[in-house]
């Protein structure tokens, strides 16, 4: 199996986007491939503006819980999530965006970060990612 | 005030080194800033990388093995470390 990560970024909370990120970064930084397929609130992260402001997945809070984590973050000298992108990106990286998604929340190509999208598409193509990947992860 | 730079891809300057510093960095920053260094370093140069976070003075020699590279040292303590890299 190849040395490569594919992973469904569903959800769009700020902590799982984290998750999926920093797998993918560190799977690159050993040298693997790795493909991002962002769906519904994945999907939605991916809009202009839109990256940092999923919510916490538990003790959100009403928004407290992610200023609170956040804070401990930022202490912590963590990266953002836009950093994390990027050097997504600059490894080799490749996002691509769930066509089906896009229609059924009204969400057109132009509200989306086209420079980070590498293809708009839908199963077929997540399936030929993922069957050739020794990884997939669905977060 | 005359600028004196360094070619280090000329033959007469066979070694250049990239200096990485991750000091003060959390995961992944110090794996992923090794692998852009190790990306824009020439064959035979060497990436030097120091940092404070514990888990990456083990997991930046992983790297280097799975990149197929030569570790040339590892120094230090967890919390305060230096790895040196050949391309």
């Amino acid at each position: 199996m190849a040395d490569k990560v594919t992973i469904v970024a569903h959800s769009g909370d700020m902590d799982k986007l984290y998750s999926a990120l920093i797998i993918a970064n560190g799977a690159l930084s050993m040298g693997a491939e790795a493909s991002i397929c962002g769906t519904f609130g994945g999907l939605e992260r991916l809009k202009k503006g839109g990256l940092e402001k999923g919510p916490l997945s538990k003790m959100h809070m009403l928004g407290l819980g992610k200023w609170m984590i956040r804070r401990r973050m930022r202490k912590q000298n963590v990266a953002s999530l836009e950093r994390m992108i990027q050097d997504f990106k600059e490894l080799g990286g490749k996002i691509l965006a769930c066509d089906m998604t896009m229609d059924i929340m009204g969400i057109s190509a132009e509200d989306l970060r086209q420079d980070l999208i590498e293809e708009y598409c839908s199963v077929g193509t997540y399936w030929m990612e993922a069957r050739g990947s020794g990884v997939t992860l669905f977060i | 005030m005359t600028e004196i730079k360094v070619d280090v891809n000329e033959a007469a300057c066979p070694l250049g080194e990239i200096r990485v510093d991750c000091k003060g960095q959390t995961c992944p920053v110090p794996l992923v800033e090794t692998r852009k260094a190790l990306r824009r370093a020439k064959p035979g140069d060497i990436v030097i990388v120091t940092g404070t976070h514990p888990s990456s003075m083990k997991e930046i020699p992983m790297a280097v093995e799975a990149l197929g590279l030569e570790l040339v040292s590892v120094e230090g303590v967890e919390r305060d470390w230096t790895i040196r890299i050949r391309r």
